[in-house]
């Protein structure tokens, strides 16, 4: 099945970057930059309208159409209208300026930026931060399925995650994924102040989530590329190597030669400088 | 035989006879003796190529083990060790016997990253040891032979680390290869036949394993073994250099017999050597191969480095602009060219023919055995600390994607800030280092005039205060001081010349006993010019280094002379 994530700008995607939607979104994030800078004051008030006038218009309405929304769904979008609504509409449309359209992103995309931290977003940045939750798993639940209710999109699966082979797992994460994300998910840097970040801290479903939505310059590995059982392979192997301890000694940030080179000339030289000063001042 | 073992001051003992049938057959006493009483001069810098020497020791012992389990082959095997996360994938020979090594052998990790760190700290040890050269002049006439086998051995050991670099045949030494055949490709004309010459055909073929084993085992290792002889040959014919000093001349080296005191000493060093590597094995993952992967043309990683003594050619062409040059007929240079072979050819080229350069631009072409005081040669000083720049910052701005990464800077700013940098810094290093030469000689002038800053501060009768100062010597009328500077370092402390009524030992300066420095100063006459006779030369003015505790003592005390109390 093929979902089409017209959000995910991937940069492997050819036929998705044509469509000029991401380019639109760039300007616009660019545009809004200088906006908020101007108008900090002006921004709150119009988020506070906003939120009014979408509670008293379009509330009553959409609750009219949709009367067998869930308990968890609604609860969701009490949440969505509290926390998201400033900057992704109030029918998840998007916000020239602010945030992109939130119908079709599914709710793997939202448990990848809820439960990252990195929504509901404080900051405009290159990219943005992972912080630590702002909601509980349960309203993230709600979220999500308030998103999913209004929009579709890809579903995280249920069960375990890690269910797939290791060793195939590791060659599918150097083929897909060691080219940002280093040989063992140690992290690295991609252009323009831009990053991958390290997976150190990063939960199964945050990394099924994160290959499903394709958060910023992330490729969307939907499960065309990487099917549900590979993504589970990679899941494996990063988990393990994760929590496997280094059987060489202290791992030096698992990064190679950078870090070697300077403990070779931080520790072994400056350790030898110091041996060998002592013997010259010794008879 | 005209001796027997009953002539007078024969041998007695077991040992002794056995010792005297032997030099009766091989006389090895004589040669034995001078050797054993070789002098080394007694200064810390002068230990530096012996670490070199004894981490190539340790890479010889080490890499000895590894060729016992390594297996330079090229084919195709599925990997069925211990290490989980790999089982059941199709790898080659070298690198399934390189994880075998390190999850299967006994002690096989431990060497493994034994040989690797050896090999850091081995480069590591050459590059202090040549700037050590470098700055004191010790390159010289007439040892310009010692400084080109230096050089080549430099160059010859990063090939080792080259090539052996590439043997496990890991994700990122795979990488590194890729690279390495990108090079030899981009050399106009020559390119693609050299290529075949090393790779026996297009990349990655089923023999560059197999090759650079041979080289990085067999080829290389009997090369360096051959100038490390020369060299340490050359090192004995010639003698040592030495700073200049009390009691050091032109024609004599001042410091410890090989035999005990320098023999202890270089053991002292080797086990010391040795141990912080063994502990860095030990303690410090390096090279976790397991982590990489096997190498695979279709996949790449993140920050992938060469180890650090390559790490300047990965630098200079990150720095690089994509400059291809196309000419007429299908032609190319690609611009890999000349981050790579110009600019590495271009460094070493310059390394090696500098003390010619140099000799040619001072017309200086006498003998020298003392060492220059960097201070005491702004204009080498300076463009030795301006090369040293530009080539650290290369070395930087091969990884500058992991500082990117990990200060959380922009990449394309770094490759921006590497770029300016390496055109602009080298010059500012140049000049810093001038100035600051030329202060410190100004420093060094000013105190052999007007004596060291005491600090006590006196009130003169016509209202004005001066700070009294400690005459290093005998003073003229004006009193100035008639000290000549001799090349040595000129004491700049009280402390130095005994002002707290002990000799202070600093921890970094060196020890000699006065008494027969100052013994080997009269009987060399000084080692002074005829013309300059009348004058003294400077020493450090240590007690420790057998200078004099000055005519003067504390003014406090009359300007006394005092002996120093321990
Ligand atoms: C301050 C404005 C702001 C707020 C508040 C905010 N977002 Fe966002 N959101 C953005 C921007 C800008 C992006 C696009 C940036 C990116 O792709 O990382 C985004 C992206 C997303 C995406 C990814 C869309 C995709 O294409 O994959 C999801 C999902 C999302 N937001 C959910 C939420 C939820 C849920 C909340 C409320 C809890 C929220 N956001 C609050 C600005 C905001
Ligand atoms: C083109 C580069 C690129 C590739 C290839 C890529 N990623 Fe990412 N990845 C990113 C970027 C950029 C982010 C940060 C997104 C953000 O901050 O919104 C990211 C974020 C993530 C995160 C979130 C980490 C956290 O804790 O915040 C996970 C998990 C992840 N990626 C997994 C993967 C996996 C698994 C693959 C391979 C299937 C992969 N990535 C391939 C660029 C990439
Ligand atoms: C004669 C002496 C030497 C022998 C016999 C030797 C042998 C070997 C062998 C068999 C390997 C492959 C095993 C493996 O990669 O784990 C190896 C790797 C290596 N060698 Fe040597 N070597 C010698 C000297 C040197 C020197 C002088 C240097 C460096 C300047 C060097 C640097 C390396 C490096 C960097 C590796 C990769 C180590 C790793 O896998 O992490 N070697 N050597």
């Amino acid at each position: 099945m093929s979902i089409p994530n017209t959000q995910s700008d991937a940069p492997l995607d050819e036929a998705e970057s044509a469509s000029g939607n991401p380019v639109r979104r760039a300007r616009a994030r660019r545009r809004s930059k200088q906006r908020r800078r101007m108008a900090n004051v002006a921004g709150l008030l119009l988020a506070l309208v906003l939120t009014g006038a979408t509670y008293s218009v379009f509330a009553p309405a959409q609750a009219a159409e949709d009367d067998n929304e869930s308990a968890a769904e609604a609860a969701g979008r009490q949440l969505y209208e509290h926390s998201c609504i400033t900057c992704h509409g109030s029918n998840l449309q998007g916000v020239e300026g602010r945030g992109p359209s939130l119908i079709g992103v599914g709710e793997a995309a939202v448990y990848f930026q809820v439960h990252t931290g990195r929504m509901p977003l404080t900051r405009q940045s290159s990219q943005g931060l992972d912080k630590p939750a702002v909601f509980s798993d349960e309203e993230i639940d709600q979220l999500m399925a308030y998103v999913q209710a209004n929009g579709g999109g890809p579903t995280l699966p249920s069960g375990d995650l890690r269910d797939g082979d290791l060793a195939a797992g590791g060659e599918l994460f150097r083929l897909n994924c060691a080219s940002c994300h280093n040989f063992v998910g140690e992290g690295g840097a991609l252009s323009s102040g831009k990053w991958a970040p390290s997976l150190r801290d990063a939960n199964d479903r945050t990394i099924y989530a994160a290959m499903l939505s394709g958060p910023e310059n992330m490729p969307v590995f939907g499960d065309n590329q990487l099917t549900p059982e590979q993504k589970r392979s990679i899941i494996n192997y990063v988990q393990t190597v994760a929590e496997q301890a280094d059987p060489g000694g202290a791992g030096v940030g698992r990064i190679g030669p950078v870090a070697e080179g300077l403990v070779i000339w931080v520790v072994g030289i400056s350790a030898l400088m110091f041996g060998i000063f002592w013997m010259g001042s010794k008879a | 035989m005209a001796r027997t073992a009953t002539a007078p001051g024969a041998p007695t003992s077991r040992l002794g006879k056995a010792a005297f049938e032997i030099d009766d057959r091989l006389i090895v006493a004589g040669p034995l003796r001078r050797t054993l009483n070789k002098v080394f001069p007694d200064h810390w810098s002068f230990l530096l190529g012996e670490i070199a020497l004894y981490s190539f020791v340790v890479l010889l012992l080490s890499g000895t083990y590894l060729t016992f389990f390594f297996d330079a082959s090229m084919k195709e095997v599925v990997y069925d060790g211990s290490y989980a996360p790999l089982r059941g994938v199709e790898m080659s020979a070298a690198y399934d016997s390189a994880l075998q090594m390190s999850f299967d052998v006994r002690g096989g990790l431990f060497l493994r990253q034994v040989h690797h760190w050896a090999a850091l700290l081995f480069v590591a040890s050459i590059v202090v040891h040549l700037l050590r050269i470098f700055f004191t002049g010790a390159f010289r006439r007439p040892r310009e032979t010692n400084w080109l086998i230096g050089v080549v051995m430099l160059v010859l050991s990063l090939l080792m680390g080259v090539t052996g670099y590439s043997l496990p045949d890991d994700l990122l030494s795979g990488t590194g290869l890729r690279i390495i055949s990108a090079i030899l490709l981009s050399i106009p004309v020559v390119g693609t036949w050299v290529h075949f010459a090393v790779f026996n055909g297009d990349y990655v073929g089923e023999n560059i394993i197999g090759r650079f084993y041979i080289a990085h085992v067999l080829l290389f290792p009997a090369i360096l073994l051959g100038l490390i002889a020369v060299h340490l040959l050359i090192l004995v014919k010639q003698k040592h250099t030495q700073f200049a000093g009390p009691g050091r001349t032109e024609h004599n080296v001042v410091g410890n017999r090989l035999f005990p005191t320098f023999a202890a000493k270089a053991t002292g060093l080797f086990f010391v050597v040795f141990g912080l590597i063994a502990l860095l094995g030990g303690l410090v993952q390096i090279n976790p191969i397991w982590l990489w992967g096997p190498y695979n043309p279709s996949q790449v990683s993140a920050a992938s480095q060469p180890d650090w003594y390559i790490m300047f050619l990965d630098g200079s062409t990150r720095l690089f602009p994509a400059w291809d040059i196309n000419l007429p007929g299908s032609y190319t240079i690609p611009a890999l060219f000349w981050p790579t072979v110009v600019i590495a050819g271009a460094m070493f080229t310059l390394l090696a023919l500098y003390p010619m350069i140099e000799r040619k631009l001072t017309r200086d072409t006498a003998s020298h055995h003392l060492l220059q005081r960097p201070r005491d040669v702004p204009v080498r000083t300076s463009l030795g600390v301006m090369g040293l720049t530009f080539y650290v910052w290369l070395m930087m701005s091969g990884g500058n994607d992991v500082i990117a990464d990990k200060f959380q800077i922009s990449l394309n700013a770094m490759t921006w800030i590497g770029r300016i940098g390496v055109i602009i810094l080298p010059p500012i290093a140049y000049a810093i280092t001038y100035r600051i030469c030329l202060g410190l000689q100004m420093h060094d002038r000013q105190v052999l005039e007007h004596g060291i800053e005491t600090g006590v501060i006196r009130r003169l009768p016509n209202g004005e205060f001066i700070e009294v100062h400690q005459p290093l010597g005998p003073v003229d009328a004006h009193g100035h001081g008639a000290l000549a500077y001799g090349g040595a370092p000129v004491p700049k402390k009280m402390n130095q010349i005994g002002g707290a009524r002990r000799a202070i030992r600093g921890f970094f300066s060196p020890i000699e006993p006065p008494a027969r420095v100052e013994l080997e100063q009269r009987a060399e006459g000084r080692g002074l010019s005829p013309q300059e006779s009348d004058r003294e030369l400077t020493t450090s003015g240590r007690p420790t280094e057998g200078g004099r505790p000055s005519e003067g003592g504390r003014p406090s005390e009359g300007g006394r002379p005092q002996e120093p109390r321990d």
